[in-house]
């Protein structure tokens, strides 16, 4: 055999090494993606499950999800109970639990949190939940009042709907504990809500998530206001310092 | 044919393919817990127990917050709740509705101890949990 016929040899086989690589890793693709989806993977149990299909919900974009200090939400959300990585699958219990996929399947969705829009599943009577443990009929003590909070520089005011808050929760929830019910009373941050405080007992752990920013602060400043916090900018002093130069 | 070329297209495939490999063989983490999962792990893994995960999604979808954080006396913190198995025995906590009535009673225990053992109480995907640097594994 000559020297390029050897080479030519070992060309061959380094290409189909490379692509026996690319089938396994495909076959990896498609065979561990089935762990990690549910709507891939074959129920370790005989529950309903045939109906869990492609998770619904859309991706969250890369812009809106981005900070450097937060992990990026999972890519495929819904796993199941086993695949989760907090439930233990040698547990036997575990693969008897209902999967978020399935229950989530005709809920409206959102961009982050569950993935669900709970209000409007409510609204919407996709769901029934009781207001009352021992009455199924009872219903919840609602109010309608919308409070808007102004806020600093030239973030949107927030808008915030008792309407929605007491169709889930009691009163004593929050007031007076968490709010004093009385104009100016309350002293609110995003750095205490962050901290899980004020909406933050709430809101980052169980209600809608705070990276939803416009959700809260929907009411955009008037012109006028945004005129005024530019004239209050330390701006127009300095240009004026440059023409007396 | 030139040798090298072809060369380089093999080992490249070869590459590619250790990559997509490594890709999708990247161990699960607690990333797939729904948002609101909240552990228990006040007395569970000292007892031999796995902690509890409990599903925050399940239950908002058969009972509004009011039940459980009004009627029950649920604190909205994870772990500042003193729940035993005595208590839930006796009707408080859990035990209001995990009792064979309403839900799955006592005698179930691996429905609710389902967790990894060892995990710490949290609430998953919580603003502080991404944000603050986790403290070692276990009790908190």
């Amino acid at each position: 055999m000559t020297d390029i016929k050897r080479l030519t040899l070992l060309a061959v086989t380094v290409l189909l090494t490379g692509a026996a690589a690319l089938v396994t890793a495909g076959m990896a693709v498609t065979g561990l993606a089935g762990t990690k989806r549910p709507d891939l993977q074959a129920p370790p149990v005989q529950i309903a499950q045939a109906e869990t299909t492609k998770p619904r919900a859309k991706k969250p974009s890369a812009a809106n999800t981005f900070n450097r200090l937060m992990k990026k939400p999972a890519s495929a959300p819904h796993a199941a109970p086993a695949d989760d990585g907090i439930h233990d699958p040698e547990n036997s219990g575990t693969h008897l639990l209902q999967w978020p996929s399935e229950a989530f399947q005709s809920f409206p969705g959102t961009n982050d949190g569950n993935r669900v829009d709970w209000v409007k599943a409510l609204t919407e009577g996709l769901i029934a939940p009781r207001y009352e443990l021992e009455d199924p009929e009872s219903e919840a003590f609602t109010m309608d009042l919308v409070i808007v909070r102004e806020v600093k520089g030239s973030m949107p005011d927030v808008v915030y709907p008792h309407q929605q808050h007491t169709e889930w929760l009691d009163c004593t929830n929050c007031h007076d504990e968490i709010f004093v019910p009385a104009k100016g009373e309350n002293q609110i941050s995003m750095a205490a809500i962050l901290l899980g405080q004020k909406c933050g007992v709430c809101h980052g752990k169980v209600a809608f998530p705070v990276t939803d920013c416009r959700r809260c602060h929907s009411k955009p400043k008037t012109i006028e206001q945004l005129r005024a916090l530019a004239n209050r900018s330390a701006w127009p002093a300095k240009s004026e310092a440059a023409k007396k130069q | 044919m030139p040798l090298k070329p072809m060369l380089a297209a093999g080992v490249g495939l070869l590459v590619a393919g250790l990559i997509a490999f490594a890709l999708v063989n990247v161990p699960p983490g607690d990333a797939q817990a729904e948002y609101g999962d909240v552990v228990i792990n006040n007395y569970s893994d000292d007892a031999g127990m796995r902690p509890v995960v409990f599903p925050h999604w399940f239950h908002r979808i058969r009972f509004r917050c009011n039940v459980c954080h009004a009627e029950l006396g649920f604190e909205f913190k994870a772990g500042s709740n003193d729940i035993n198995m005595l208590k839930i025995f006796d009707g408080e906590f859990c035990g209001a509705c995990h009792n064979n009535e309403i839900a799955w009673g006592v005698e179930n225990c691996v429905l609710c101890h389902s967790g990894m053992p060892g995990m710490r109480t949290r609430v998953h995907h919580s603003t502080s949990d991404r944000l603050v640097a986790p403290p070692t594994a276990g009790r908190q």
